[in-house]
Order: C-alpha cells, then sequence, then structure tokens
C-alpha cells in the first residue's frame, strides 16, 4: 500500500517551547490511524498540520508524494471533523452538509444526490430541515461527520470527536465510525486519549508523548508488545517494575529470578519489566516464589481488582475470583507475561504531563 | 412571587416614565389647544415631508458609512491579541467621553472657511472649499459621533463566533472571501442590525450636529421638533404631532430592517 501523508522531522514550538520534537510518521491509504497519547502530548498539533491549520516551524508533509507545507486547508484534499463540531449555526442540518459542495459552486442536482447520500450514511434522513441547536450531541456528531465526508476527502482528520459523548453513545459511534470508514475505504486519522477507543477502531495506533512518538504499531502490537515503561503504562493497566536484566532470558524483580522470554539486552543491564495484571495468577503462598498481603479487593465488574503488596512492590492483579482481603497469597506468571523494555531516558520519564495544548 | 415584588419598581417606572408620556404625546399631537380632538397638527406634518425625506436620508448615508467603517475594524480586532482589542476598543470609546457639543463644536473650527483645514489648502494656493453649512458636513458629523455606536455591537457579536467555525469553513474550501461572507457576515448580522439602530435613530432625531454644522439651511427633524417646544414657532401640540409621525417612520423602518435580520434573534431598538 502507498502512503498517502508522510511526515518528515516535523518541530512545532509555541512560545519557545517544543511542542513536537522531529515527528517522523508515514500514514498508509485507507488506513484507520490513531494518534494516541495524554493531553499535551502533541496528537491534535500533528493532526492540525495535516489539516492545514499549523505550519510546523520546520520538516516537511507530503500528501500522495508531493510536498504541501504552506498550503492552505482550503486546497488540501483533507477535511475535518473538529472537536466541538464546529457546525455552522446559521444553517439547518442540509445546509451544513450542503456547504463544502455550495463553495465549491458545484450543480444543485448533485449537491441534493450527495447530501441524500450522506444522510443515509450516517442515518439522519428525515433530519435535513432542523436547525443545527435542535440536535442532541450524537446527532450533531453526525452531521459533523457528513459535513466533512461528502467533499470525498481523501483523508478524514477526526480530533476527538466522540469526547463530549456519554459512554454508550460513544461505544455505537466507534463501531458506526469504523463501519463509515471502511465502507468508504478513506483514510481516517483520528485523535483521541482514549486507549480503549485507539484499540477499538484502528488498524495502527501511534502512541504519543511530549511531542515524540513512543510506539507505531497495531493495536494488537501495542497492547501486547509496548516498546517501553509509559507505552505499557498508558495503554492499559500495568505492574511496572525496575528489574535487573542478567543474561538472555533470565531477569531479577524485586530479589528473586525469573526466566523470560526477551533476551539482547546486555547482561546485568537495569531494564523496566512490565506485566499485566490479568496475567498473574493468585495461588497458595508456597506454590511461588514471590508472596504478598491483599490489600484491598475492588470489583469491577467482569473482574475484581486487587492490590497485593509483596516485597517492594505493590502489585495490581485482575482476576474473576477474589482473594481475601489481608490473606497471605502466591503471585504466578510464566516467561511469556514478563515484559522487558529498555529504561527511559530521564527526560522522556513519563508520569510528569506537559501542560495542556488545547 | 419573590419575582413579581421584585419587578414591580421596575413596572412603576415603565409606567411612570414611558407609557404615560408616550400616551402625553400621542394625546397634545391630537388635540389643539383647548384640548378638543383634531386631526389637523398630525395632518400639518405632511407639509414638512422635505425635512423627514432629508433627516432620512442622511442618517442613512451616516449609518451606511458607519457600517462599512465599522465592520472591517471589528473583524480586524477580533483577530488582535486580547491586550490589543481592550487598548483598541479603549481609543474607540476614548471620544464618547469628551462633551458631545465640544466634539461637534471642534468640527465646526476645523471645517470653516478660515478653519484649519481650509488654512492648509491656502498654503498650497488652494481653495476655500466651503465645506461647513453643508449637508457632508452633516453627515461627518454624524459619523463621527456615532461610529462607537456601531463598532461595539459589531465586535461583540463577532468576538462570540467560535472559532473553529472559521476553521471549519476554510477546511470546507472557503478562502478568506468566501469566508466572510459565507460564514462571519451571516453569524454577525444581529451586531450589524442592532448597530444600524443605534446609529441610524439618534441620527435621525439629531439637532445639535445639524444646527451646529448644516447651517441654516440643512434643518432636520430634531430642529423641526426643537423649534416648536423651545424656538419662537412655539407650537407644542405640532411638536408632539411631528415626534409622533418620526417615532412611526422608525418603528416602520426597523421592522423592515429586522425582516432581514434572522428569525429568533431580536433587535435591540
Amino acid at each position: 500500500m502507498n502512503s498517502i501523508i508522510t511526515l518528515k522531522d516535523i518541530v512545532v514550538e509555541f512560545d519557545g517551547e517544543r511542542i513536537l520534537d522531529k515527528i517522523n510518521l508515514d500514514i498508509k491509504d485507507k488506513e484507520f490511524v490513531t494518534l494516541l497519547g495524554p493531553s499535551g502530548c502533541g496528537k491534535t498539533t500533528t493532526l492540525r498540520i495535516i489539516g492545514g491549520f499549523i505550519n510546523p516551524d520546520s520538516g516537511t508533509v507530503y500528501f500522495d508524494g508531493k510536498e504541501i507545507n504552506g498550503l492552505p486547508p482550503h486546497k488540501r484534499n483533507v477535511n475535518t471533523v473538529f472537536q466541538r463540531y464546529a457546525l455552522f449555526p446559521h444553517l439547518n442540518v442540509y445546509e451544513n452538509i450542503a456547504f463544502g459542495l455550495r463553495v465549491k459552486k458545484v450543480p444543485e442536482k448533485e449537491i441534493n444526490k450527495r447530501v441524500a447520500e450522506m444522510l443515509k450514511l450516517v442515518n439522519l434522513v428525515g433530519f435535513e430541515k432542523r436547525t443545527v441547536q435542535r440536535l442532541s450531541g450524537g446527532q450533531q456528531q453526525r452531521v459533523a461527520i457528513a459535513r466533512a465526508l461528502v467533499n470525498h476527502p481523501k483523508v478524514l482528520l477526526l480530533d476527538e470527536p466522540l469526547g463530549a459523548l456519554d459512554l454508550k453513545l460513544r461505544k455505537e459511534m466507534q463501531i458506526e465510525l469504523k463501519r463509515i470508514q471502511q465502507q468508504l475505504e478513506i483514510t481516517f486519522i483520528y485523535v483521541t486519549h482514549d486507549q480503549e477507543e485507539a484499540l477499538t477502531m484502528s488498524d495502527t495506533v501511534v502512541v504519543m508523548n511530549g511531542g515524540v512518538i513512543q510506539q507505531i504499531g497495531s493495536p494488537v502490537d501495542i497492547y501486547n508488545e509496548p516498546e517501553n515503561a509509559f507505552v505499557a503504562d498508558f495503554i492499559g493497566e500495568s505492574n511496572i517494575l525496575n528489574g535487573l536484566m542478567l543474561k538472555d532470558k533470565l531477569v531479577e524483580i524485586s530479589g528473586r529470578t525469573f526466566e523470560c522470554v526477551d533476551g539482547g539486552f546486555g547482561d546485568n543491564t537495569p531494564v523496566d519489566v512490565v506485566i499485566r495484571p490479568e496475567d498473574i495468577t493468585i495461588v497458595a503462598p508456597d506454590e511461588s516464589q514471590l508472596c504478598g498481603v491483599v490489600e484491598s479487593v475492588i470489583f469491577k465488574g467482569v473482574h475484581y481488582e486487587m492490590l497485593i503488596d509483596a516485597y517492594d512492590y505493590r502489585w495490581i492483579v485482575h482476576s474473576t475470583k477474589a482473594a481475601e482481603k489481608g490473606a497471605s497469597v502466591g503471585l504466578k506468571f510464566g516467561p511469556d507475561d514478563i515484559h522487558i523494555m529498555h529504561k527511559l531516558k530521564e527526560t522522556e520519564q513519563f508520569g510528569e504531563e506537559t501542560p495542556d495544548e488545547e | 412571587m419573590k419575582n413579581k415584588l421584585i419587578s414591580a419598581p421596575y413596572l412603576v417606572w415603565m409606567v411612570v416614565f414611558i407609557l404615560v408620556p408616550l400616551l402625553m404625546v400621542a394625546y397634545f399631537a391630537f388635540t389643539d389647544k383647548d384640548g378638543n380632538f383634531t386631526l389637523n397638527y398630525v395632518a400639518d406634518v405632511a407639509q414638512y415631508s422635505q425635512i423627514f425625506v432629508r433627516s432620512i436620508w442622511l442618517a442613512a448615508i451616516a449609518t451606511v458609512i458607519c457600517l462599512v467603517i465599522s465592520y472591517p475594524l471589528a473583524y480586524i480586532l477580533t483577530g488582535m491579541s486580547k491586550n490589543t482589542q481592550s487598548t483598541m476598543l479603549m481609543l474607540v470609546m476614548l471620544p464618547m467621553w469628551m462633551n458631545f457639543l465640544l466634539r461637534t463644536y471642534a468640527w465646526m473650527t476645523m471645517l470653516g472657511n478660515n478653519g484649519i483645514i481650509n488654512s492648509i489648502f491656502g498654503f498650497f494656493g488652494l481653495g476655500p472649499y466651503k465645506m461647513l453649512n453643508t449637508e457632508g458636513a452633516v453627515v461627518l458629523g454624524m459619523v463621527y459621533n456615532y461610529l462607537p455606536y456601531m463598532i461595539l455591537p459589531l465586535y461583540s457579536v463577532m468576538v462570540k463566533i467560535d472559532k473553529s467555525v472559521i476553521e471549519a469553513a476554510s477546511d470546507l474550501g472557503c478562502n478568506t472571501w468566501n469566508t466572510l461572507f459565507r460564514v462571519v457576515l451571516p453569524l454577525s448580522l444581529p451586531g450589524v442590525m442592532s448597530g444600524i439602530t443605534m446609529v441610524f435613530v439618534p441620527a435621525i432625531s439629531t439637532f445639535i450636529i445639524s444646527r451646529m454644522l448644516g447651517g441654516g439651511g440643512n434643518l432636520l427633524i430634531g430642529d423641526l421638533i426643537e423649534m416648536q417646544f423651545l424656538g419662537n414657532a412655539y407650537n407644542v401640540n405640532l411638536g408632539a404631532a411631528i415626534s409622533l409621525v418620526l417615532m412611526v417612520i422608525i418603528l416602520l423602518i426597523m421592522t423592515i430592517m429586522n425582516q432581514f435580520g434572522s428569525d429568533d434573534e431580536t433587535v435591540l431598538m
């Protein structure tokens, strides 16, 4: 597949603060790409660079192989679904959707046809004459999507489009957006801070933090093989411990030695060790080399979340069976469940968030 | 109950100082000196139709000029940094705090045949041009005095337009002009309407500006009314009739204007 958008060494600074630090990104045609990260990570800025609302201080943006730096938004073959929809309050649903076509002086008959198609696509047939103020949040969202898609863009940019919707509606719209993307076969670039949303919809997830891309990969890769402790921590819940790689396939955690499957870090190298809460099994104390005391048990619906204090770390464990609070238990996990990653550099340490950019 | 109690003083105020005076104006307009009903004075107003036309015409020109000057200024203002915006607004309002008479008097000394402008022309061997006591001078006075009343409502509406809506227009293919005409203009229409009202209504009934800058030859309705009450033409009933007709004309014009505004936004009268 060809790449439709390429970002090369993109740098953006506001008031001397570096918002994006040498972003390199290749987005393939017809792909659903999500830029994921905490607020202030630079994901919206990246989107706005592709949309043409911000020009990078340095670096190049390519669209279909052509450089488009400095090209204003109205000359780009991309359309945006804005965070708070940004519908035109003086126009009704039909005219909102028809807006882009009217600007391009498309014949009335064609406008009629294309708007009707869009209304059908987003399930808003019969709402043509409604003013946008009389729509619910979910309906406004659909109008915003239709208004962008009616122009047949090659790429649709979505800036946290579901942020203002309630949970149930959000889940519905996630499925709907994915359906629309597959039906129209166009590229979606989606910005969110919600990791679940990213994993549900995307073909590719780009995890960002502090203006730097942390990892690019499929949702499965990102979840199962996080490249560093930030990604592991941001995507799902994780136990992140300091470890010492004794040699290939042997790691020391909490003073005990465990077999693992990773290698190539060098002997006696400090590393970050990530173990997912659901990969840990609670066993009797004598069945494990790592024992601890159950501090708390919280019912989460599908599973129980337990905090277990063992040696020098408080473990999060997810299990469908609850242990008793105060009980001594053993923690068990297999070599496959231990993910070893390089220590983050001091400056890229997660936890200290840069100020909100939005 | 509580609401009613709080609104009572305002209600009394409105009855005593708005409703009753209005009715009194109407009463004087439809009666003669002895208090008998008559339509004579209202009918007499027709003979001043020329002055009415001139007043409407000059006020309309002044309003259009104010709009043309203010609209781009207000639009440019909204794009500036917050600090610059407040400084600029301050400058717009500053002349309003100077006495109205003084401001208008200053124009007299500038426009006169021996005034500053003609002196400058004279220096280059031009003129003197007759500027004072012309319709142009009256319009200039109106524009100068009422400009802030156009800028402020326009600005306050435009500053509330969501920036992302402008971005959306650009995203959907609008260049700067298209954005202005398809999005900014329709969304700022309520401001345009109230700006027009705020300038047109005082301009049509002014008498100081026409007196000072228009000389005797450019009488406006305001002057006419003033003459009936304070001048030697003393005729309270005719003055009331002219005022009533003027009010009806303004109401009619504003009603027609409002048809162009958006449906659910009523314009401040």
